[in-house]
């Protein structure tokens, strides 16, 4: 059964950071975005919150909390703001968890500690300019030079969150390590740190969103690392990263609920003070009823993410409810983003208002850690249906 | 040494706050929680603890059954137990009382140093702090922007209008912080959990030898006769500049006495 009560940790959690972000981001975060600034100040008092330990267990320096925990705290983040909301899901789902999940308890002694407090950011390099959907298709590789005990990476990624900080530590990347007997290409993940040699990180795209969060293009160019820094078994990189992102897409999820709902928020605000024609513009039926689509759509997305996290936290199989909440939840981002903009008339188009910022970070959320289209393959194949 | 930190559940500043009838707190229809300016009193205290100083923190409050929501939040932020003190003979108490219920509950617990916030935010008299160190017979220091333990002694800096106090008392003492000693830490989610498991102790009037004829609305110096809801904020003047626009603010301010 789907228990709508969060425990009392988890509410005490959701009210700590709603406080945090309304009172601490809300006020700064128009100007990062604007200057397309990382916004360090805030990342480090998220990080001396634990929020970026949150899944992970005391003995690496995380909070002993789980999968619910972190979506909530990213629901919150992004009611308020989607960049600081994404920098700590691709810092936990992606940068750490795939170290706590297949390191070595070397790997995870050596870098946990640090991510789960938030002083280092870890990066997760899998999509390449030629592919990110398909992501079986890498063509970056790394050859085990034999004579050195070294990995010897080629190749570029691109959109990579997170990786050109001035604290990251780590991009944890997927390369082709050779081919397996039946001759097909055998994937591998690799940990580069920062600053290895051979590694270059490009300056910041220019984004339609998400300003202020950090999103690099990097090249390996005959970049060695010790073979030590394998993660996982060799050969195991896809199914890895696809168990990675299975997980990731109930963060995302509960991000876009987050987008979702702040929509709302400012909207209902809005329509209250705004007058035209003599009387509040939320008077108006139309604009009520839109309020009214998007509040449904914000609590459906709730619900959906929480039974996905439910699933995961419980140990169930959670594939299927993490593809639909993905696709439900960055459908109504988008829906919502785009209502509430309507809602502020021209105003919402002035990048001061925050549902100008929701407006431009929804699209994303479409469109990372796999399509829509990719979601509806999935949820199909989950029906045994389509390709 | 043991620290105690005095903490207030008061109904949430931001939202519409009123009277009952009696002249009392309306603390029904609004939602309450711990007081923001005693946020920084504990951040003071977990401060000096942090930095070095061995100490014990115990968390005190006089008020309602849910008041243990303020101190589950005290513990979440850090410290090791608390105590709530509840009676249904405290309803309506007022500053002298509520003094009197804290200063008992203080020596049972024993302390080194108290520590309060410069005012709550709902009654906001400032004047606790003060009565409680008279109560206890102890050095009070107050107001005070900056604090250090050091060798049985608390020292600090008190911003005044023309000079600036460097301040110190002997242990034990009492001392209140303002919001200026710097800005409250966010419980973290390991500190949420840990604090569903520290301590907390629930006392009433009898557990601390206190009559209920000295406190309670009865006992209260002061009470409130009436109480007038601020008058809505009117619209501004708006002054058109057609030539005469800096006369016409002049004539306004001179007429408020602004200038
Ligand atoms: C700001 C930002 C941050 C990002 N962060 C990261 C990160 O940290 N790490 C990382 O590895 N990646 C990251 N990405 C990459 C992101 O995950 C990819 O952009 C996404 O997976 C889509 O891949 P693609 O851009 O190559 O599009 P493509 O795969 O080229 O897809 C193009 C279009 O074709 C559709 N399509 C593809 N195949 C099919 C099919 N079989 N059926 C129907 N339609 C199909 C897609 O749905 C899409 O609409 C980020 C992207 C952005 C923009
Ligand atoms: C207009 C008005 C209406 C009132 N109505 C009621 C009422 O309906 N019911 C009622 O019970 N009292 C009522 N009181 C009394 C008032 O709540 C108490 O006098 C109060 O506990 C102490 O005064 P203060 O809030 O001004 O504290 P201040 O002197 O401003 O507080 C300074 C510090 O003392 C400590 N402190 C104060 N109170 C407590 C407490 N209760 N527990 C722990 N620490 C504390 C805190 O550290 C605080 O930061 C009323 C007071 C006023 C002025």
């Amino acid at each position: 059964m789907l228990d709508h009560r969060l425990e009392e940790e988890h509410e005490l959690l959701r009210q700590t950071v709603r406080e945090f972000a309304q009172e601490v981001v809300a006020p700064v975060i128009g100007d990062y975005y604007e200057r397309h600034a990382f916004p360090y100040p805030l990342v480090q008092q998220m990080g001396k919150m634990g929020l970026f330990g949150l899944p992970f267990p005391e003995e690496y320096g995380g909070m002993g909390g789980d999968y619910l925990a972190l979506g909530i705290a990213l629901e919150e983040l992004a009611r308020v703001d989607s960049s600081v909301a994404i920098t700590l899901e691709a810092a936990v789902s992606l940068g750490a968890m795939p170290i706590y999940k297949y390191g070595t308890e070397e790997q995870k002694q050596q870098w946990l500690p640090k991510l789960c407090s938030g002083e280092m950011l870890g990066a997760f390099g899998l999509t390449e300019p030629d592919g990110g959907s398909d992501a079986g298709a890498t063509r970056t590789t790394a050859r085990l030079d034999e004579a050195t005990g070294e990995w010897v990476i080629n190749g570029t990624k691109c959109f990579i969150t997170n990786s050109g900080t001035d604290i990251t530590g780590l991009v944890t990347v997927t390369a082709v390590t050779g081919t397996s007997e039946d001759g097909k290409r055998e994937i591998s993940t690799i940990i580069v740190p920062s600053g290895t040699p051979g590694f270059t990180v490009a300056p910041g795209y220019s984004k339609v969103g998400w300003n202020a969060s950090d999103t690099h293009e990097l090249s390996f160019t005959d970049c060695r690392v010790p073979a030590e820094n394998l993660l996982g078994t060799r050969g195991r990189g896809y199914a890895q990263f696809l168990g990675i992102l299975d997980e990731g897409r109930i963060a995302i999820a509960a991000l876009a609920t987050g987008l979702a709902q702040g929509c709302v928020d400012e909207s209902v605000k809005y329509a209250g003070e705004r007058h035209a024609f003599g009387k509040p513009i939320g008077a108006n039926q139309a604009i009520a009823f839109k309020l009214a689509d998007m509040e449904m759509r914000a609590h459906m997305s709730r619900l959906t993410w929480r039974h996905a996290a439910s699933k995961l936290v419980h140990g169930e199989p959670f594939k299927q409810e993490a593809a639909i909440a993905k696709l439900y939840t960055s459908e109504a981002a988008v829906d919502n983003a785009r209502e509430a903009t309507q809602i502020h008339g021209g105003y919402g188009f002035m990048n001061e208002f925050a549902v100008a910022r929701f407006w431009r970070d929804s699209k994303i959320l479409e469109i990372g850690e796999g399509t829509s289209e990719v979601q509806r393959m999935l949820i199909a194949r989950g029906l045994g249906v389509g390709a | 040494m043991k620290i105690v930190v005095c903490v207030k559940y008061v109904p949430d500043a931001t939202a519409d706050r009123g009277f009952n009838e009696d002249g009392t707190t309306d603390r029904e229809s609004v939602d309450s929680l711990l007081s923001e300016l005693d946020e920084y009193a504990i951040e003071q205290a977990l401060q000096i603890v942090e930095s070095g100083v061995e100490a014990e923190i115990t968390y005190l409050t006089v008020g309602p059954d849910d008041a243990t929501d303020a101190l589950r939040k005290a513990l979440a932020m850090g410290g090791d137990n608390a105590v709530h003190v509840n009676d249904d003979d405290i309803q309506g108490t007022d500053a002298l009382g509520t003094s009197l219920i804290l200063a008992k509950a203080i020596e049972a617990n024993g302390y080194d140093l108290v520590i309060c916030g410069m005012a709550s935010t709902d009654g906001g008299m400032g004047v606790v702090p003060a009565m409680l160190a008279e109560r206890l017979g102890v050095p009070q220091v107050t107001y005070l922007d900056e604090v250090k333990v050091e060798g049985g002694v608390v020292k600090g800096r008190r911003e005044g209008d023309t000079a600036t106090e460097q301040v110190e008392a002997s242990l034990p003492a009492v001392i209140s912080v303002t919001d200026r000693t710097g800005e409250a830490r966010f419980p973290s989610f390991k500190g949420i959990m840990a604090a569903r498991k520290k301590p907390l102790e629930s006392k009433d009037l009898d557990d601390l030898g206190i009559d209920s004829d000295e406190v309670g609305l009865s006992a209260a110096w002061s009470t409130v006769d009436a109480a007038t809801a601020r008058p809505a904020r009117t619209k501004g003047e708006v002054v058109t500049d057609e030539g005469e626009g800096g006369v016409q603010l002049a004539t306004f301010l001179a007429a408020k006495k602004f200038i």
